[in-house]
């Protein structure tokens, strides 16, 4: 055939949707399905968590392709949003922050861990193989072709379905996820028991001027053109040293860490005068 | 089931479209892909001109007539610079990222209706690439995949900035998606379908007899929250955190040159169109004009009015960037989650109700009971809501109009205290300069 032909020819009309696979969907499977395949394989071997779960996004993506092609377009949508946009994108907000370069570590944490997670393995692959054999022998596929043409549609029918038949059922696992949101929020709490409030910016300016405290800041460690260390204390007019200006921290370190600034304050190391720039004469 | 939920089978759009043979459906994908870079071109002109006339300079005015070609200089010169890796990058998640947020961002813009019954080359069809039952859908999956191009940029570029930047937007974006999701519920209720055809159909009609019968007016509130949350989704000023200059140098593309970060850029302003599209489409009546009947509303004239439509939210964009401040990052996820978030729940409570009213064909004396039930519902929960804490005023009344200035019997705090160090006494010989070694 053509390209021109091939063109040119009209696509057959919409309403007469089949329940049989055609050429198009076996060409979309046969892509498709090795991709989420290799998506899987890949999130399993790769040594990056990042990459793992990119790879997860390639199957999950994958699927939800083949579910759109399958005559389930909600379904297809619906995958891409919820499990790749959020899910998955929560995942990865979580590995951002462990850090790029953790990677998989091979040590065994319990005992026997490898040979109860192979033996579990294989029991699921057993019943995976069972029931998906089952599916392929004994149930007969009966297509969505009627369910999406009657009755409103794909949306219209799941969403029938959804909030009739499998009402309980759905609001069974709407309840389980916000138990599920509330759990993780209590335990990320940091529990503020027995103490007050955080205090507003206003009751905090309004307690500053009340009893009678500065009102304006501390002031700042000294900065002089001998030295701009912290450590290096303010002085006040008449030349003493401002204690407000000395830190804590500073103040408990070792003395010796800070015996040069300190020298510098007291005078009696290296002093700057009008002179300095001179140069020494001796 | 009623009248609006059997209509919506399968809309006259989606059987307009069902017959275009493939020469047409690539000559539309073609159109649609030149369109956007075209507007992007455009929009950063357009912006730029925008922008300087608000700050009383002249815009880009010396590369083509009157500065336009400049972006498309800028475009070109970008694309001749050098492509740098830092060494730190992690190698493939760095190229793809431009790559996946550029697709979907073009991807997105297939099921917007540009304008309705045409005839293309002998073809009768419509002004739009697809029309699916799910079309909305598809606009929120590709926003939810094009944050990918986001926040993968930001972790493969392997510095702390970008990184930052990445987070902020992953947080966004689902924050804001969610709030978009919701304002979108209240027009799918209305129309009993989510293809953008049916929406865009469901909007020709008058209210109350001049009115044009557009979501933007019936449902307001849904309106106002879907163009706050679609600045959000864009990452445009002012929610434009993920790249916030000031802070993060350039946020997740900081490490970014040459034809990646012009995909970043070209995905940003793609983004942009296609939010400002779908809100004329969802709420501003998409192709139609402001009047009913044949007169300039049929045909070729549907783009005329689909493009004045987008570019007046294009306009927003720039208008906000002009004008407004970036927001702090918590007073932004505040607004997400508890204002426009709520606010959108109870809305769509009361569009339910009001849509069970139309259906049902309830008389006027039912509807006045159930206002009634509402109204007493809400008063019964505010009542039962515990007062706010009246503060306690014991510690001495600032000296009026509560600006905090020092009260009347302000003690003055002790004076410093006198000298214990002893310092800034002379040395008696030594050298002026020293390196502090020869101290010792």
């Amino acid at each position: 055939m053509s390209l021109l032909t091939f063109l040119a020819q009209q696509p057959e009309p919409v309403q007469r949707v089949v329940d049989t696979v055609t050429t198009g969907e076996a060409i979309a499977f046969w892509v498709l399905g090795p991709l989420a395949l290799a998506g899987a394989l890949g999130m399993l071997f790769a040594r990056n968590a990042v990459h793992s779960a990119l790879w997860l996004v390639v199957t999950m993506l994958s699927l939800g392709v083949l579910y759109m092609i399958q005559q389930a377009p909600f379904l297809g949508f619906v995958q891409i949003i919820v499990y790749t946009g959020a899910i998955m994108m929560l995942f990865l907000f979580v590995l951002m922050m462990v850090g790029r370069d953790s990677s998989d570590s091979v040590v065994e944490v319990i005992r026997g861990q490898r040979l109860a997670a192979a033996l579990l393995g294989i029991g699921f692959a057993v019943l995976l193989i069972g029931s998906v054999g089952r599916a392929l022998n004994a149930v007969e596929p009966r297509g969505l072709a009627e369910a999406n043409s009657t009755n409103g549609g794909n949306v219209g029918n799941i969403g029938q379905k959804l909030f009739t038949d499998y009402l309980f059922a759905f609001e069974l696992t709407s309840a389980l996820l916000i138990t599920a949101a509330l759990g993780a929020m209590i335990l990320a709490f940091v529990g503020r028991d027995g103490k007050p409030s955080k205090k507003t910016q206003k009751e905090l300016v309004e307690e500053r001027f009340q009893d009678g405290r500065r009102v304006g800041s501390l002031p700042g460690p000294g900065v002089f053109a001998t030295a701009n260390s912290v450590a290096t204390p303010a002085l006040l007019p008449d030349g003493s040293v401002s204690e407000e200006s000395l830190f804590e921290v500073i103040e408990a370190t070792d003395k010796a860490t800070l015996s040069d600034d300190v020298a510098d304050v007291a005078g009696t190391g290296h002093e700057a005068d009008a002179h300095a720039l001179k140069g020494s004469e001796s | 089931m009623t009248q609006q939920f059997v209509a919506a089978e399968i809309g006259e759009t989606a059987k307009l479209l069902a017959d275009d043979p493939i020469w047409l459906v690539l000559i539309k994908v073609v159109a649609i892909f030149a369109f956007l870079v075209v507007m992007t071109l455009f929009m950063i002109n357009w912006e730029r001109k925008v922008v300087a006339r608000m700050q009383h300079r002249p815009g880009p005015n010396r590369v083509g007539p009157n500065g336009w070609l400049q972006s498309l200089a800028d475009g070109l010169k970008l694309a001749f610079k050098e492509d740098i890796r830092p060494v730190l990058a992690d190698k493939w998640v760095f190229f793809l990222a431009p790559v996946i947020s550029c697709i979907p961002a073009f991807l997105a813009f297939s099921v917007i209706p540009l304008a309705g019954e045409v005839n293309l080359f002998g073809q009768q069809t419509a002004l739009q690439l697809v029309d699916l039952p799910v079309g909305v859908l598809v606009v929120l999956a590709c926003s939810s995949i094009g944050v990918y191009g986001i926040v993968l940029s930001g972790w493969a570029s392997g510095s702390p900035y970008p990184l930052l930047g990445a987070l902020r937007s992953a947080a966004q974006v689902i924050s804001y998606e969610i709030a978009m999701g919701l304002s979108i519920v209240a027009v799918i209720m209305f129309t009993g379908s989510m293809s953008t055809g049916d929406i865009v159909g469901a909007q020709a009609t008058t209210v109350l007899g001049f009115a044009p019968g557009w979501f933007g007016l019936l449902l307001f509130p849904s309106f106002a929250i879907y163009v706050v949350s679609m600045v959000g989704e864009t990452n445009r000023a002012p929610f434009d955190l993920p790249e916030a200059e000031s802070e993060l140098v350039g946020g997740f593309h900081t490490e970014y040159s040459s034809l990646k970060f012009a995909l970043f850029f070209l995905a940003e302003y793609v983004n942009m169109v296609t939010v400002s599209a779908l809100a004329t489409t969802l709420f501003l009546g998409g192709y139609h004009a402001p009047w009913s009947g044949e007169f300039m509303n049929t045909g070729w004239w549907g783009l005329l009015w689909f493009i004045i439509k987008t570019l007046g939210f294009l306009f927003i964009f720039i208008w906000l960037r002009g004008t407004l401040p970036r927001m702090r990052y918590d007073q932004f996820m505040r607004l997400g989650w508890k204002v426009l978030v709520p606010t959108s729940l109870v809305w769509i409570m009361a569009v339910a109700v009001i849509r069970t009213g139309a259906i049902q064909q309830l008389s006027t004396a039912q509807r006045l009971i159930a206002l009634g039930v509402i109204v007493g519902l809400v008063l019964l929960v505010s009542f039962l809501l515990p007062d706010k804490k009246v503060q306690d005023t014991k510690g001495v009344p600032l000296a009026g109009s509560g600006f905090p200035v020092p009260p009347l019997d302000l003690v003055v705090p002790k004076a410093a205290p006198k000298r214990k160090v002893k310092v800034a006494t002379l040395p008696k010989e030594t050298a002026a300069v020293t390196t502090g070694k020869e101290a010792e």
